[in-house]
């Protein structure tokens, strides 16, 4: 028949839909845009990136604990929330800088995630993988209602005072302060020390064979426990560095504030594909993005941002249930 | 083999039921143990009903979820919503009008799932792509598709959304005669049991609108998907009040009446655990343990996996309804606290202390979990009340250091013993033996 006028009818009304979406999502950009206008458009990006750069800190440690011992490790949020503790501790009492104040909350994390790597994980190594899981929610409540008492930290609100003074730069109209600044160089410095360690020593190459085959990587002569403790150290400092960046940017600190960023800096690994380090902070970006986003542009939405964080994460699974960056995995026999 | 029983096991079981409501029953009225502590009792129960739900997605199905203390939430405050008005102005205003919204409601999206069953939206869309891509490229003829499917899918919801309304009127006239027919008493009584069935079934709805996209995900996926379902709903109930005034949000619904008895609690329990118990020794059990064991195997012996996750997550998120429904009756007041991600780790840390799969297990551990929490309260000298959350997770990771697989493992006592299959990790002789042994004795009691 007139097969000729049906395909070009058919191929003319797909055209349109493609018209109509790509004029439906420019003018959904250009409407965000002029809503408050582009210099509050473009402060709520470097607002959101410089979140994202915190939460990419956080995130390191989970996916590369998660890519090594296949464990969803809840307590990273509350190792994360004593590093702010330690530099809060370094910076007022003892009037620290701020160098050595997140030194010392990197260091502080490392050992303490090691103590629980050794005592909470290691003897459940051969155990069923939820009795780690287990352990994990346990050690993570023990950190943060240790922590809470009246001699330790306390579980009230306690402001946390910035090392220097915050410098604000106005380019056309769109603030930067020196904290951001600071934030963006300290993760982009030691996200680069982390890439060259994982791909260029010989310590990173053991990581990487054991968390693709543990087995194997036993047989190859690697260390596994020391590996899977290296894995656990070098998370947990990224988290002391990203409690102590995190404190400066939102100065109040509290024994359960590790509970959300860690959940949303897991989430952004997930999204990013769990076990890849570029993916986790490519999600990470995204996942503060979208938080200051929906923050700046949905109504009361900083009481709904939890909600729409969540909902994307859904979404992401939906549509590619493996993350971004992550492989799909074929399921053998 | 073994020798057949005197008594069937089903005896010892209701005798040990029925001796222990009656102690409860007997100390809380002639108060042995204060009110305090009767409502702790009544509490563990509700808790055991809502890790017993757990326990079926979880220990049962072997789907690692985070989400239960989400159903919890929705049956709580789906079931507080009916109550409260109903008890305050009983005759005058609208008492019934959030009964009969939420059963016309559920009643909607279950036709509207029906529709789409009926219709084959799913194979209408794959023959209509098959029919197209003979002439157009795959994108083009996808476009299209989808374009079909999404208006067919937008009238279909429309449709539901006229029923629902027709509906409410319908429900309305039913129920408002049902209320005045009934004397007061009764119709208190009626309207805490629709209110429970109703806290149960929205949960089990919810459930499975969620479950149908999210089962698909492995199991790690899953449980992080239920996890972000968690918290999406505590970030809703924080915000309730934009939408409904009286669940009050952020600041706490208060005023729900207090129905909820031991009497009550302990009849849902002892219901929700025929239910879950004759489920799991069913077929259509054997299928969901079957799921668990092995999903490829499982799909190769022709199991619907994918309806059997379904199954299993919406009972297990039946029966979280249920027990929200009655803790919201219990203490009076709803806060979105009791609902977020702290609290949500209880059922499933419940579950992995009981042993995963073990029924009688799940009710210990919620026994003891709450006699524990509230323990350490009473045992601990004044001043020292905020230990209470250091040394319960100290308990936990000794418990879980010392015995990984939980208190009962897998094991059954009297009634609700199963032929469970024997554990993965034992080496194969035993596991034929254990199977053996454990099949015999399916077939005698």
């Amino acid at each position: 028949m007139n097969n000729a006028i049906t395909r070009t009818a058919l191929r003319s009304l797909v055209w349109l839909i493609y018209a109509a979406l790509g004029v439906g999502i420019v003018w959904g950009v250009v409407h965000l845009v002029q809503m408050n206008g582009p210099v509050y458009f473009a402060q709520s990006v470097i607002d959101g990136l410089k979140l994202g750069f915190v939460y990419a800190l956080i995130a390191l440690g989970y996916t590369m604990v998660y890519g090594i011992v296949r464990l969803i490790n809840f307590a990273h949020g509350d190792v994360f929330m004593v590093g702010a503790f330690t530099s809060f501790f370094a910076i007022t009492e003892y009037g620290w800088g701020f160098v050595p104040a997140i030194l010392l909350a990197m260091i502080v994390c490392t050992l303490l995630n090691v103590v629980i790597e050794r005592v909470a994980y290691k003897p459940l190594r051969e155990a069923p993988r939820i009795a780690a899981l287990i352990t994990a929610i346990g050690v993570s409540f023990f950190l943060e209602y240790f922590t809470a008492l009246k001699w330790v930290f306390s579980a009230d609100y306690i402001t946390y005072e910035r090392p220097f003074e915050v410098i604000v730069w106005n380019i056309h109209g769109v603030l930067i302060t020196n904290i951001t600044v600071i934030i963006v160089g300290v993760t982009v410095a030691l996200l680069l020390l982390l890439t060259f360690i994982t791909n260029r020593t010989k310590m990173g190459k053991a990581m990487r064979a054991t968390a693709n085959d543990k087995a194997a990587a036993r047989l190859m002569g690697i260390n596994v426990d020391g590996i899977t403790s290296l894995t656990f150290a070098m998370g947990a400092a990224l988290a002391g560095a990203g409690g102590t960046l995190y404190a400066i940017a939102f100065p109040q600190i509290w024994t359960f504030m590790g509970v959300m960023p860690g959940l949303k800096a897991f989430i952004a690994a997930v999204l990013g594909g769990i076990g890849n380090i570029l993916g986790a902070f490519v999600g990470s970006l995204l996942m503060g993005t979208i938080d200051v986003m929906v923050v700046s542009f949905v109504p009361n939405g900083s009481r709904l941002r939890d909600m729409f964080a969540f909902l994307i994460l859904i979404i992401v699974f939906l549509v590619k249930p493996t993350g971004i960056f992550g492989e799909t995995q074929i399921e053998k026999v | 083999m073994k020798k057949r029983a005197a008594i069937p096991s089903w005896v010892p079981t209701l005798l040990f039921a029925a001796l222990v409501f009656i102690a409860v029953q007997y100390a809380s009225d002639r108060e042995i143990i204060s009110r305090y502590w009767s409502q702790v009792i009544v509490f563990a129960a509700v808790t055991s009903i809502s890790a017993l739900g757990l326990n079926l997605i979880y220990g049962f199905n072997g789907q690692f979820s985070l989400g239960q203390v989400g159903f919890y939430a929705i049956g709580a405050y789906g079931s507080a919503l009916i109550t409260k008005d109903f008890s305050k102005n009983p005759w005058s205003g609208d008492p019934i009008g959030a009964l009969c919204w939420i059963m016309a409601a559920q009643i909607g999206i279950v036709l509207v799932l029906l529709a789409f069953q009926l219709l084959h939206i799913g194979d209408l869309n794959k023959s209509l792509r098959k029919t197209l891509s003979r002439t157009l490229k795959t994108h083009e003829a996808s476009m299209i598709c989808t374009l079909v499917t999404l208006v067919a899918s937008a009238l279909i919801l429309a449709a539901g959304y006229y029923a629902t309304l027709g509906l409410h009127w319908v429900t309305y006239r039913l129920m408002s005669a049902l209320f005045t027919a009934l004397p007061a008493n009764a119709a208190k009584n009626v309207n805490f049991l629709l209110a429970i069935l109703n806290g149960g079934t929205i949960a089990a709805l919810v459930a499975y609108l969620v479950g149908l996209p999210l089962l698909r995900l492995g199991s790690d996926y899953f449980g992080i998907a239920t996890l972000g379902f968690a918290i999406m709903v505590y970030t809703a109930l924080q915000n309730s009040d934009l939408v409904i005034p009286t669940m009050k949000g952020a600041r706490g619904m208060v005023g729900i009446p207090l129905y909820t008895t031991w009497g009550w609690a302990f009849g849902a329990l002892v219901v929700c655990i025929i239910v879950l118990r004759n489920l799991i020794r069913s077929s259509q059990g054997r299928a969901i343990i079957s799921v668990r064991e092995d999903e490829i195997a499982a799909r190769a012996m022709g199991v619907d996996v994918t309806r059997q996750k379904a199954v299993a997550f919406t009972f297990g998120a039946l029966f979280a309804g249920i027990a929200g429904a009655l803790y919201a009756h219990l203490y009076g007041f709803l806060h979105p606290s009791s609902f977020n991600t702290i609290k949500g780790f209880d059922p499933l840390i419940i579950i992995v202390f009981g042993g995963l799969g073990s029924m009688t297990g799940t009710i210990m551990a919620s026994v003891g979990f709450a006699l524990l929490i509230e323990g350490l309260r009473v045992v601990l000298p004044q001043g020292f009340e905020d230990w209470r959350f250091v040394i319960y997770p100290i308990l936990l990771l000794i418990v879980m250091l010392l015995r990984p697989s939980g208190l009962m493992g897998t094991k059954e006592w009297g009634w609700l013993r199963a032929p469970l299959p024997p554990e993965r990790d034992i080496p194969v002789p035993q596991r034929a033996l254990a199977a053996q042994q454990t099949h015999n004795h399916g077939e005698e009691a």
